[in-house]
């Protein structure tokens, strides 16, 4: 009896296996689902796209020249670093740490979702807004303030900027899984905007004392500015272990974040 | 109701501690296709945990949980259930349609979501972004996404809760199409007039225990009280002290009082006075078993209280 109703039920999950076409669509759907909610929402816009381009318009642009013939060259690559930080913080961290109490990832987690479909449409809505936010400013360089890119320039600032989101989303994770509820994006604000000054993206290092200038290098938008600056011709070192810091922070974020989901679920 | 068959869910045995705290205490529950499960109880009584457990959202300390023969973790179970959860805050910024359509693709062999918008009344939101929706609108969508994906169990945790009259009937239609269509539910309510309504069985928990399972009327039947009221000049005040009465209270202009013995208060009553109209007698509902058996639970401190 047993033997016969374990079979039926064996065969009914049997049919209730999921096609790999529709696993994908499931994927797609959770990603299309991720960028829509946030382009629609100004809460994450305002800081994601508007921040970086105002800036860049006043201080890159508008009074950039004041600051020397480089100022909207070196600014497009430290505000290319700005903009693409706030998508894996604000989008991944503090979306997380508010999901994480306001039951839809219980929701979620109930529901037959194909495993990682949550983190995977975040990092891709992560991505997407870092090259949006970096379409706008490469428009603004170009058109705008008539920096002179080559072609390989302008697709190694995409792909440094795209890869460049990736480490932020993994510091968004650890934050969203180490804070919970509504004091997510003050605590978030009180990362990011400090990080980011202390990295050198608003007044360069060498303009900074020496103490800042030393924190800077356990930051990872320092790394990723250098990188980017490189890119874009105004580096002065190698890339590789700016490349190598962002990746070893990123490991780094991800093993704090799944240390912490096995320890509280 | 025949709910011959092996189950579709269960626990046995099942025992939740968090920290020193006994959520679930050796529990033993059967779901069955076609019926419509109602989980009742006090704040505490471990609901929430049962429903949890039987989610994979937790897992038993001791005992066995499963869900069509398997882990409730394996995703191949969960495809075959919908689920309402009590409080979750849905994306605000995305459309009706947009959420079916994601929830959907979870599922390999959804509803298409007409069929889906129809039966959960949401036909006329699909345009419209969830914050715009009232809280009435905004349960129906999550009732919407639970029946979406065409579930052979559907989980509902106090689904009615912010819907009026109106909506809250339909969706007592919409359950019992589903039912219909060989659909399980399981229902957590404090509306025991919905459990009344709906429930093909009723199982009251306290203290993580089962303290009774059956039908409704095998609920109503272990509590031998009746209800009564009228209208007359006698007041609650004075009706309380007769012996055979366990409650009384005035309302407005009515008498209502509770007894185990309706016969002889009715005889009284109509001795007291002449002139006394509207005479009511009615069965005790579910609300009087359920508030006499989880008194009952709380036996230790009830009993010293009405001895002093």
């Amino acid at each position: 009896m047993n033997a016969v109703s374990s079979a039926v039920m064996s065969a009914a999950s049997a049919s209730r296996e999921m096609s790999l076409r529709r696993v994908l669509g499931a994927y797609l759907q959770e990603a299309r689902a991720e960028c829509l909610r946030y382009l629609r929402n100004p809460g994450f816009m305002i800081p994601t796209l508007i921040l970086p381009t105002a800036f860049y318009l006043m201080f890159g642009i508008l009074i950039g020249h004041a600051n020397g013939p480089d100022a909207p060259r070196y600014l497009l690559a430290a505000y290319g670093t700005f903009g693409v930080m706030s998508p894996g913080l604000f989008g991944f961290g503090v979306a997380l740490s508010m999901e994480r109490d306001n039951g839809l990832l219980t929701l979620k987690r109930a529901l037959p979702m194909p495993p990682g479909t949550y983190l995977l449409g975040k990092v891709v809505m992560s991505i997407f807004a870092a090259a949006v936010v970096s379409c706008i400013l490469v428009l603004l360089a170009t058109l705008v303030a008539h920096v002179q890119l080559s072609p390989a320039q302008m697709a190694g600032l995409f792909a440094t900027n795209l890869f460049g989101a990736l480490p932020f989303c993994a510091m968004g994770l650890m934050l969203g899984m180490l804070i919970k509820g509504t004091g997510g994006p003050g605590i978030v604000n009180l990362i990011y905007l400090p990080m980011a000054f202390m990295s050198g993206l608003w007044f360069p290092l060498s303009l900074m004392p020496k103490a800042v200038q030393d924190i800077a290098l356990v930051l990872p938008p320092y790394h990723l500015n250098q990188v980017a600056l490189t890119v874009v011709g105004l580096g002065h070192d190698a890339v590789w272990p700016h490349v190598a810091a962002l990746a070893a922070f990123s490991a780094v974020f991800l093993a704090i974040a799944a240390r912490r989901l096995r320890r509280h679920g | 109701m025949n709910t011959t068959g092996s189950p579709i869910a269960q626990l046995s045995s099942v025992v939740k501690r968090y920290g020193n705290h006994t959520a679930v205490d050796g529990l033993d529950l059967m779901l069955h296709r076609g019926e419509i499960f109602a989980l009742l109880g006090p704040n505490g009584a471990g609901k929430s945990t049962t429903i949890s457990m039987l989610l994979g959202l937790a897992r038993p300390d001791a005992g066995r949980v499963e869900l069509f023969g398997e882990d409730p973790q394996q995703l191949v179970a969960r495809r075959r259930i919908g689920v309402m959860l009590q409080s979750a805050a849905l994306p605000p910024t995305l459309r009706v349609g947009e959420l079916l359509r994601l929830t959907a693709s979870y599922y390999p062999a959804p509803r298409d979501e007409r069929e889906t918008a129809e039966l959960a009344g949401v036909a006329d939101l699909l345009k419209r972004p969830y914050a715009a929706l009232s809280g009435g609108q905004q349960r129906r969508v999550q009732f919407a996404l639970a029946l979406c994906g065409r579930p052979e169990l559907l989980f509902l945790d106090e689904p009615t809760v912010g819907m009026d009259l109106e909506a809250r009937q339909k969706l007592w239609v919409a359950l019992r199409h589903l039912v219909a269509e060989g659909a399980g539910v399981v229902l957590t309510t404090h509306y025991l007039e919905e459990a009344e309504a709906l429930a093909h069985r009723v199982c009251v928990m306290a203290r993580g225990r089962v303290l009774s399972e059956g039908s409704v009327d095998d609920l109503r039947a272990r509590v031998a009280l009746k209800r009564v009221r009228c209208i007359t000049r006698l007041r609650a005040a004075e009706v309380a002290a007769w012996p055979e009465v366990a409650e009384a209270r005035d309302e407005g202009e009515r008498l209502w009082l509770s007894t185990d013995r309706a016969e002889s208060v009715v005889r009284r009553l109509l001795d007291a006075d002449a002139q006394l109209g509207e005479l009511e007698v009615q069965r005790a509902g579910l609300a009087e078993a359920f508030t006499e058996l989880t008194r009952a639970a709380e036996a230790p401190t009830e009993a010293t209280r009405e001895a002093a």
